[in-house]
């Protein structure tokens, strides 16, 4: 099995998530955001989280970088090691020495990831000069370098601009620079291309692709979009309320999936279907997280669902690299702490 | 039905010829001094029953061609016509007819949908403004039609913010069905979906074109959908169609450089990520000084001789097939 638990951390990790649970109290009571989840990044390695919105792709890497509003949410079990520091543990100023040095974020929409009334050029060397020893005009230096490595025409001049005066495309290649800047080894792309054109996330997508390979930095990327993944990621996760579902090597999983939501989510697609024809939709809806169903999350939309899977929730198991938490795919396992606050 | 036998090869919906463009600035005397193009010259037809997608790059203006044949922006060049009648021209109680026979369904249902009215208010409100039916009447309508989306009754008297996505979208579409329109511009009416509720819409809509006989406008940037859903298929750019044909024939063959490389971008699962030079990408030229010659000049990868004046768009031989460049003719 791949998944690790306890502090044991194997060489060349550049994140373990390891069983991670997380609630979101409300007045209505505790949101189960996430439940269990377990990531594993190699150093270098390109790894893709997919689901569907409100799945928890989102919050299991912004809790593992301590991006998550403090005091709205609790641990309630698990831990994360990002190159050996446990993330959280720490408090706001460790965090920042970390985040943009060890692990950057890009975000999906870039005009709310940007200050708008400051210049490109100033947002992109404060953070070089806050985690560089350096002054300003190397920092300029750096940033010039980085931008043009990112296909920007005119570094220069679009360092004196401000984030309104760029395309869509443009401001997603200025934070993915600023992502880049001081060579952290681990890149977390939150569905950077979604807003964007295809000719557009093509080229953002190779450019994230190259920057990564060339400097030897891991990436977690974020989507919806399974091709887009298939095209990207070395290995993949699939999420499903809250827990992992599915993982493995992207081609294994895209090629063989196991797990019925996998396979479903699949189906969905019109790429795969003759013109006209039905697509297989999935039935109902995703569960409420503030009264998840007992069992497999996914077994009330599930066709295979018998008994077991209504009272016992499945742990992912399974050999040659893919995994999969389904009682109907030779599962042993049931998971641990079942119902800690029901 | 009646209608489905008298209709196969007559066209609902025909565009000529059409303009839009928008003021962009104007001088003291409030007079225009520069314009936005956003569509600049787009004839097309769709047959009853059949579905035409259009395709292309955000700001390629196919939104603002969906609004100006539902009459939401003016033009003054061109004609639309529905059923054979200019809809611009028409006056009075012909215009409102003309008004039922075309409903469109928006991207957002959030925004889309009036979030303090009830369900049944929100789908019947087409009818209550034709006028002539009962409260009863329109409740009893409003029912049949949930139901035909698959909404259940019990939905009828709540409010929009109580349903997901997926479910406001239902409501939309029973909205634009409810005066038993003749065509249905759909804008990108699932890009604000998950991929299983997708899926859940587009049979819908697929059901509802057999059930009714419905012809569909579909406005999308996904390739894969329009293959997926639509008999025909235009790619526009900046404001013009670029090749237009069967959707089979011009998804698989694409023959127009831009076709080319909208569909060697488009995310895949049989095809590695494109290389950053076959993509060409570039910003779109600017619309309010629309340049000279072929409008896809600048970002061409097979710029010759012939490109420098304006490309008329061209009947491939012997197909049903049109392309706006002249090096896709040989």
């Amino acid at each position: 099995m791949m998944m690790t638990t306890g502090t044991a951390e194997p060489r060349g990790q550049a994140l373990a998530i390891n069983n991670l649970s997380l609630e979101f109290p409300t007045f209505s009571g505790a949101v189960k955001a996430l439940d269990n989840v377990s990531i594993n990044v190699a150093k270098a390695e390109v790894v893709g989280i997919v689901g569907e919105s409100g799945c928890g792709k989102s919050v299991t890497t912004m809790a593992a970088t301590g991006l998550l509003p403090k005091g709205r949410y609790h641990i309630t079990g698990g831990n994360v090691r990002l190159f050996g520091h446990s993330t959280l543990s720490m408090d706001d100023s460790q965090l920042q020495d970390l985040r943009g040095k060890v692990v950057s974020t890009i975000f999906q929409e870039p005009m709310n990831a940007l200050n708008p009334t400051i210049r490109i050029g100033r947002q992109l060397t404060d953070v070089i000069m806050r985690h560089e020893e350096i002054g300003l005009v190397e920092a300029r230096r750096v940033a010039r370098d980085i931008l043009a490595d990112m296909l920007i025409g005119e570094p220069e001049r679009v360092m004196n601009l401000y984030p309104f005066e760029l395309s869509g495309g443009m401001r997603q290649r200025v934070l993915i620079a600023m992502a880049f800047s001081c060579n952290p080894g681990l890149i977390i792309a939150d569905e950077p291309t979604t807003a964007l054109d295809v000719t557009v996330q093509a080229v953002i997508l190779r450019l994230i692709q190259n920057r990564a390979r060339r400097t030897g930095t891991a990436v977690v990327f974020i989507s919806h979009n399974v091709a887009v993944v298939s095209q990207l990621c070395d290995r993949l996760y699939v999420m499903y309320a809250g827990r992992i579902v599915e993982h493995g090597a992207t081609r294994s999983v895209l090629e063989t999936p196991q797990h019925p939501y996998t396979q479903a989510l699949l189906r969905c697609l019109p790429e795969r279907v003759a013109p006209k024809q039905d697509l297989e939709a999935i039935p109902g809806a995703v569960p409420n997280l503030l009264q998840p169903p007992a069992g497999c999350y996914f077994q009330p939309r599930c066709k295979e669902a018998v008994e077991q899977c209504r009272s016992r929730s499945p742990q992912l198991a399974g050999e040659g690299g893919q995994q999969v938490a389904c009682w109907r795919r030779g599962v042993a396992a049931e998971l641990p702490g079942q119902g800690g606050r029901q | 039905m009646t209608k489905a036998v008298d209709i196969l090869t007559r066209p609902v919906l025909e565009v000529s010829d059409l303009h839009v463009r928008f003021p962009a600035s104007r001088n003291w005397l409030g007079r225009p001094t520069s314009h936005v193009h956003a569509v600049n010259g787009v004839t097309l037809t769709v047959s009853a029953g059949k579905s035409l997608g259009i395709v292309g790059e955000s700001g390629c203006g196919k939104s603002t061609l969906a609004q100006a044949i539902i009459g939401l922006a003016p033009y003054g060049e061109g004609r639309v016509a529905i059923d054979g009648e200019d809809f611009q021209k028409a006056e009075g109680k012909r215009k409102r007819a003309l008004r039922q026979k075309m409903q469109i369904v928006f991207q957002d249902p959030q925004s889309s949908l009036d979030r303090r009215l009830p369900v049944w208010r929100l789908i019947s409100e087409p009818l209550h403004i034709r006028g002539g039916h009962s409260r009863a009447e329109l409740r009893a309508k409003a029912e049949e039609l949930a139901v035909a989306v698959g909404l259940r009754p019990e939905h009828l008297d709540r409010l929009p913010h109580e349903f997901s996505g997926g479910q406001r979208q239902r409501i939309a579409i029973a909205r634009a069905i409810s005066t038993d329109p003749e065509l249905m511009v759909l804008d990108e009416p699932t890009s604000a979906l998950d991929v299983s509720v997708q899926a859940q819409i587009i049979n819908l809509l697929l059901k509802l074109q057999r059930e009714r006989g419905l012809t569909y406008l579909l406005i999308s940037h996904d390739v894969a959908l329009v293959r997926h859903f639509c008999d025909d298929v235009a790619v526009m750019y900046l404001g013009q169609i670029v090749e237009s044909g069967p959707a089979d024939a011009v998804l698989s063959n694409p023959r127009h450089p831009y076709t080319q490389t909208l569909l060697a971008a488009a995310p895949s699962f049989e095809s590695p990520l494109p290389d950053i030079a076959q993509v060409r990408a570039g910003e779109l030229p600017n619309n309010r000084n629309l340049p000279d010659g072929c409008f896809y000049r600048q970002r061409c990868d097979r710029i010759g001789g012939g490109c420098e004046v304006g490309q008329v768009l061209r009947r491939l031989s012997e197909s049903a097939r049109h392309v706006r460049c002249h090096l896709a003719q040989t």
